[in-house]
């Protein structure tokens, strides 16, 4: 249930967002996220956007993932 | 940054340097199946063990649940909305797959937003929502409560089973009967709770512990930290997953708990009653509540358990390989208990990827711990 990749936010309306993960579109819920604006990367667990990832974050996770 | 290789040979260093063995225990279903899935068990030294504890929420749900969901779902007005794993869950009187089969309508949704948006699209009928899961899920289960409060949506409620992952870890502790050494704390629970709420743990009842992420990367390096701590006789809430948890954890996901929910006593598989440490609707939203909306349910007899050790392997004092049944009369195609039908449940993991050699090692440091008394 919980996405522990980064998805990128492309459209935003109101406490709705859409995000794309690996080039596949989902609808989220951002109620529970300040601020959200196309481009931001967001952690998703059950249709929520329930984390903000920073650009520090992101490249974090991209380090860690060529170290596999 | 450090590699996997490398945070695996501080492990390795650190572990041959001990003269007794650790046991760590992660309380997440997805640190269970990472753990297996990226082989990290297979490459852990034999004196540093890694047990799974109550982290599957579909597992720790008791059967009285599954009976209460099954009795709403013969109800010819009402649509159950569930979370895919709880419907091949046994209970008393069979599972809501087998309930399904007999006509009940029982639906299978994404996010208890898509059940929300089920009882606009069907005003006639009762839509009841199995909220089932810990503080990751429990916000926005929430969040569905107070629109649907708000919207005057009054054919949406919700069957409550959320709990609070914190108190199970303490009573685990204080309970004693399995002796840990630390605590590989969720990653996805922490980026709601934050990292600080694992201060009375480590501080007051002595336990290191680390919120960690779920690539092999993190998993070795959160273990390192664990293993650091045990070796520098700390015990601190410390945090690996920075990516992802701030101290604080997400403040508008907690005060949607806070003002849907109240702290409550509630029972766990396994682990029976723990104190505070259920999230049960607040007589605001009694509305939503299913409980208060259908108090006379018709609930089976319980009977007695049939030789499933799902409370023990909860407790992390048995390995799924140890259970009679494993792999003979419970398999994932016919699961006995919840923690075979999970896709985050310790028995199904052990039955999708092997793990003879874990009992073995399991079994040995309880014993060995047991000699040794109290964790350190
Ligand atoms: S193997 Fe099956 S019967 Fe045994 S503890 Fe696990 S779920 Fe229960």
């Amino acid at each position: 249930m919980c996405l522990a990749t980064p998805a990128e936010v492309v459209e935003v309306e109101g406490m709705q967002a859409t995000v794309d993960v690996h080039g596949t579109r989902r609808e989220v819920n951002v109620a529970f996220l300040d601020d959200v604006q196309v481009g931001d990367y967001v952690l998703l667990h059950a249709g929520f956007a329930i984390r903000k990832w920073t650009a520090e974050d992101v490249a974090a996770y991209e380090e860690i993932m060529k170290d596999l | 940054m450090k590699s996997t290789q490398e945070h695996l040979q501080k492990i390795r260093e650190y572990a041959s340097g001990l003269d007794r063995s650790l046991t760590f225990m992660e309380v997440c279903g997805t640190h269970t199946m990472a753990a297996f899935r990226t082989g990290l068990r297979s490459l852990l030294p034999s004196n540093v063990n890694l047990v799974s504890g109550p982290g599957c929420p579909v597992c720790v749900t008791v059967d009285q649940y599954i009976d209460e969901a099954m009795a709403l779902a013969a109800k010819p007005d009402v649509i159950v909305a569930t979370f895919g794993d709880m419907v091949r869950v046994p209970g008393t009187g069979g599972s809501l797959q087998q309930a399904r089969s007999q006509g009940a309508d029982v639906r299978v949704v994404y996010s208890p937003s898509d059940a929300l948006d089920l009882a606009r699209k069907c005003p006639d009928r009762d839509v009841v929502f199995l909220g089932v899961g810990f503080e990751t899920t429990a916000p926005a289960v929430a969040w569905t409560v107070k629109c649907a409060a708000e919207e005057n949506i009054d054919n949406y409620s919700v069957l409550g089973a959320h709990k609070r992952v914190l108190p199970a870890m303490q009573a685990l502790v204080q309970d004693g009967e399995v002796n840990l050494d630390g605590f590989m704390c969720p990653g996805h629970v922490s980026v709601i709770i934050g990292s600080q709420a694992y201060e009375p743990l480590a501080r007051q009842q002595g336990m290191p512990c680390v919120v960690t992420g779920f690539e092999a990367f993190d998993m070795a390096e959160g273990l390192g930290m664990l293993l650091q701590q045990v070796r520098e006789g700390r015990t601190e809430a410390e945090n690996q997953y920075t990516r992802a948890v701030t101290p604080e954890g997400n403040p508008a996901a907690k005060s949607m708990l806070d003002e849907v929910f109240r702290h409550d006593d509630v029972a766990w598989r396994g682990l029976g009653t723990i104190p505070d440490s259920g999230l049960s609707i607040r007589d605001e939203y009694a509305r939503c509540d299913a409980r208060r909306r259908w108090p006379d349910l018709d609930l089976p007899e319980r009977r007695e358990e049939q030789g499933c050790r799902c409370g023990e392997v909860l407790r992390g004092l048995r390995s799924p390989d140890a259970c009679p049944l494993f792999g003979k009369a419970c398999t994932p195609s016919n699961p006995v208990g919840p923690c075979m039908v999970s896709t985050e449940g310790t028995c199904a993991a052990h039955y999708h990827y092997g793990g003879a050699q874990d009992a073995v090692s399991v079994q040995s440091a309880s014993a060995s711990q047991a000699e040794r008394g109290s964790a350190g």
